[in-house]
């Protein structure tokens, strides 16, 4: 027999990772009302993803140094430094943008490999050898920098983080090219989750009922196309998206469809167990540190160009950001648990929540509060669930 | 008639699906050494927790007797107040303080303004410590002493607390010769001042020795009480005692066909990885054909895991020396994943910790050790792994609505045979099987045997280790004994009864006279 499973079901089976949407547009209705609809006006939805892309693929490499059971706390001394290291490359040394790009992610990459070697072979716990990361990589920001900014970029490169692709397929007020592009990744979306569900059915695995299963395309599909018309009526595509977009499908497929990404979940669940079944624990936390180091630089040189210059002050606080955003989205402290969706929903969480509060002109301070509870309340919430599952 | 200073009458406890014992009666003569004897798990520890308050009064059922009245205590606070110490198999000291500090732990000596008085506490602790024969001083962090003197300041730490009936589990399990036989002087110097002890030992030697009686457990039964100092054949009596158990049809039939031999292992020694000269495995050869199981019998503490352990891939030890040969050539095995490319296998003793990813599915921990037969350039075919996982549930009969039940939710027999369908899915030739049927009810027990069975007659080679004889007994073909890191003795399962067995299993031998030979 072919088990499908209800709603209910369904929401209580995951709710660990399902929570954490249903928290999300909960958020998002809260604020859109609160703001008089001002959060989701074009003009706002652009600025949101704009403004919190760096935080998001600092998030996706968090998630997978969290799900390995570890911490990171340098990437916001490296976004800063790796910024900075392209902006000498361009700004001082004139050379073209894609060679301060190739600069900055060689940086992160040797940054990765570094941290990786202390906490993977060394066997320092990655809580320290981050820590020294992060005072390391600020004070070698400031020795490049002499400790003054440097600005502004060429308009190539500020375009990485403020260009948009727009007017291709000429536009009508909106758009058209880039509601053509979200049209093809929402089909492309559905295909693939018809044919996954096709496949557990061929394998006699429980499904979801199939009117559930096409409610929650069309509520997929209804929300993203949404946004794709909110961006076609501001400014079109930006690239910082594109960026994002394939960052995101690549690490999900990396997570839970490779060899490695297996891995990294079997370290973080049981390092013992992941050792005596063969798993190259060492060799997999190397990779894991190497990529944050990478990932971090990817958002260095998005921060950079956006804030179109290099300041010794860039990235600070962005660490903790992107540890809320893994552990908002259902990252388990103790490793083992997590997934690259929850951590851009739980990033997402944290930006509409101090875009919609600035929007509502709530005081920087208050911002920070309410954010230090949600992350604790989200942490708290985990913990509970955990005990309950231990108590069966 | 001699004073008892404790008597445990009908004394039974049952945990969820097990009952650890039953009806176990216990009678200890005021200023005896006491000892007890039983096999793994016949249910000495969980008596002695009774006693002692871990199990709190009302857990279990029966009447604890001490000093003529009937006790309930509940926690180990409450049975330290009337004299009762328990000194645990894994000693309790914390490493970074120091000798004084854990010897007055949660009794700590205060001056008058509730401040500690070091010097009061490490004036005491140096008496404390001459008593014990212990030359050390109060001041010495305990991680610089040697595992023989941390057991001495347990002692002391008892005597500290004012003990009259001190219980120790295992005290020499883990000591060197010189090092118990001035622990066994100190008991007997204790004994000297009254103070009444039970010790718990597999050591027939030291029993005898020491104890004036001594009371065997099997299954959670108390099968006799014997005045060691009047019997002569004392050691067979309580051998006997200890394995005496019927074996009616609980293991399931099996054709015996051996071929060519498939593993072999020539000197295999270990050191300990964190205490530096401690030999763990010592000189240990072995082989196992095609077909065959071997068992591989020894007490707990006697090198069984780790020799299969350093085996796989070093996963235990430093300083491992020797050679290991596949199908008669000789294989480097420098890690875990090298191992299970030449075809081992081991399945370790507790799956909870080194065996499964709790946290996972039942389909992804099956496909654990051998995700590279699921993945072509690195990427994992997700609908094999199903069909896979789906086979294995069908024919090792796991109990799950689905394989994407997370492995935690099942019972132990079914967790059991989520590790052997890794293992046999990884291919494997050799499967070292750790105490396969541990903490797992009788039923699940014979599918275990079942499937074993069926490995060796598709022509896997199994090696168990197991300390439940009656298991080894049943199931192999040949058993080899360990002790104290040491194979003493080879025996095919035609000419192995208990008593052999047992007694290779207690016996002290060392390779030394083998290399004076050599």
């Amino acid at each position: 027999m072919t088990g499908t499973a209800n709603l209910r079901e369904l929401l209580t089976r995951n709710i660990r990772t399902s929570g954490i949407y249903i928290a999300f547009v909960v958020i998002v209705a809260l604020f859109a009302i609160l703001t008089d609809g001002k959060l989701l006006s074009a003009g706002n939805v652009t600025n949101l993803v704009l403004q919190y892309s760096y935080i998001l693929i600092l998030a996706i490499g968090m998630v997978m140094v969290i799900i390995a059971g570890h911490i990171d706390l340098s990437v916001g001394s490296v976004v800063a430094f790796t910024g900075a290291v392209s902006a000498v490359l361009v700004i001082r040394h004139g050379m073209p943008w894609w060679v301060g790009v190739i600069g900055a992610l060689v940086v992160g990459a040797l940054i990765g490999a570094w941290q990786g070697f202390w906490v993977a072979f060394v066997g320092i716990p990655a809580f320290i050898t981050t820590l020294s990361g992060m005072l390391l990589f600020r004070g070698l920001t400031w020795l490049i920098l002499n400790n003054i900014s440097l600005s502004p970029f060429t308009p190539e490169y500020q375009k990485i983080a403020g260009g948009f692709i727009n007017g291709l397929f000429g536009g009508n007020g909106f758009d058209v090219f880039t509601l053509v592009v979200f049209a093809i990744a929402v089909a492309g979306y559905c295909f693939s989750a018809y044919r996954t569900r096709a496949a557990r059915i061929a394998y006699d695995q429980p499904v979801e009922a199939f009117p559930l299963f096409i409610a929650k395309l069309v509520a997929v599909a209804a929300i993203v196309m949404w946004f794709a018309w909110q961006l076609a009526n501001a400014r079109g595509l930006p690239y910082v998206l594109i960026i994002l977009a394939v960052l995101i499908v690549v690490y999900s497929l990396v997570t839970q469809r490779t060899v490695f990404g297996r891995h990294v979940y079997a370290i973080g669940g049981n390092l013992a167990a992941a050792m005596l079944s063969g798993v190259k624990v060492k060799w997999v936390t190397f990779g894991v540190m190497l990529n944050m180091g990478i990932l971090a630089a990817v958002a260095g040189v998005v921060y950079s160009s956006r804030s179109n210059g290099a300041q010794p002050a860039a990235g600070n606080m962005f660490e903790l950001d992107a540890i809320a955003a893994c552990f908002i989205g259902g990252a388990a402290v103790t490793g083992g648990v997590g997934r690259v969706t929850g951590a851009m929903v739980g990033g997402l969480v944290m930006a509409t929540m101090s875009n919609g509060m600035s929007l509502m002109g709530v005081d920087q301070s208050m911002v920070q509060i309410v954010k230090g509870l949600v992350l604790l309340l989200a942490v708290a919430f985990d913990v509970y669930n955990k005990r309950r599952a231990g108590a069966r | 008639m001699p004073k008892h200073i404790l008597e445990m009458r009908k004394i039974t406890k049952t945990f969820p699906g097990v009952k650890a014992l039953s009806d176990v009666e216990l009678s200890v003569i005021d200023g005896e050494i006491h000892g007890i004897c039983g096999e793994n798990g016949a249910g000495k520890s969980t008596l002695m927790k009774v006693l002692s308050g871990v199990y709190p009064h009302g857990t279990y059922e029966g009447d604890i007797v001490y000093d003529d009245e009937v006790q309930a205590f509940h926690s180990i606070p409450d049975s330290e107040q009337k004299g009762i110490v328990i000194i645990h198999q894994e000693l309790a000291l914390i490493p970074y303080l120091s000798v004084a500090e854990n010897i007055f732990l949660g009794n700590e000596r205060r001056g008058k303004n509730g401040m500690i008085d070091w010097n009061l506490t490490n004036h005491e602790a140096a008496k404390l410590l001459e008593q014990v024969g212990l030359d050390e001083n109060p001041m010495t962090p305990v991680n610089q002493l040697g595992v023989g003197k941390q057991q001495l300041i347990e002692i002391a730490k008892a005597l500290s607390k004012d003990v009259r009936l001190l219980i120790l589990d295992e005290p020499t399990a883990a000591l060197n010769d010189d090092d118990s036989e001035h622990l066994l002087g100190l008991l007997r110097a204790l004994k000297g001042r009254g103070i009444t002890s039970i010790m718990i030992s597999h050591k027939l030697n030291e029993i005898a020795e020491i104890c004036d009686r001594v009371t065997i457990i099997r299954d959670g039964h108390t099968i006799e009480t014997i005045d060691v100092t009047e019997d002569s054949g004392m050691q067979d009596r309580i051998i006997r005692g200890m394995v005496g158990r019927d074996l009616t049809s609980r293991y399931p039939k099996r054709e015996h066909v051996v071929g060519d031999e498939v593993f072999r292992v020539e000197d295999w020694t270990v050191y300990h990885p964190t205490q530096p000269g401690r030999i763990v495995v010592d000189n240990a050869s072995f082989h196992v054909r095609k077909g065959e199981v071997i068992g591989i019998a020894g007490v707990m503490g006697a090198g069984r895991t780790e020799l299969a352990m350093s085996l796989f891939g070093r996963a235990y030890g430093r300083d491992i020396t020797g050679r290991t040969y596949m199908h008669g050539e000789e294989v480097q095995i420098r890690d875990v994943s090298e191992a299970i490319k030449h075809g081992l296998a081991y399945a370790t003793e507790d799956r909870k910790r080194y065996g499964l990813n709790l946290i996972e599915d039942v389909r992804r921990n099956i496909s654990a050790a051998a995700l590279f037969k699921l993945a072509r350039r690195g990427w994992v075919d997700g609908n094999k792994e199903i069909k896979v996982a789906e086979e294995y549930r069908g024919s090792m009969n796991i109990k799950t609505p689905s394989v994407m039940q997370t492995v935690g939710n099942l019972s132990g027999g079914n967790q059991q045979k989520v590790v052997l369908s890794k293992w046999i899915y990884s291919d494997a030739e050799v499967m070292i099987l750790d105490e396969p049927t541990r903490g797992i009810d009788v039923g699940a027990k014979y599918e275990i045997y079942t499937i074993i069975n069926r490995l060796v007659a598709a022509g896997k080679a199994v090696i168990i280790i197991s300390s439940e004889l009656p298991e080894l007994l049943g199931t192999c073909d040949r058993i080899y004994t360990l002790a104290f890191g040491v194979v003493t003795g080879e025996v095919p399962v035609a000419e192995a009864t208990q008593e052999k067995l047992m007694t290779l299993m207690t016996q002290e031998k060392t390779n030394k006279d083998k290399e004076v030979r050599a």
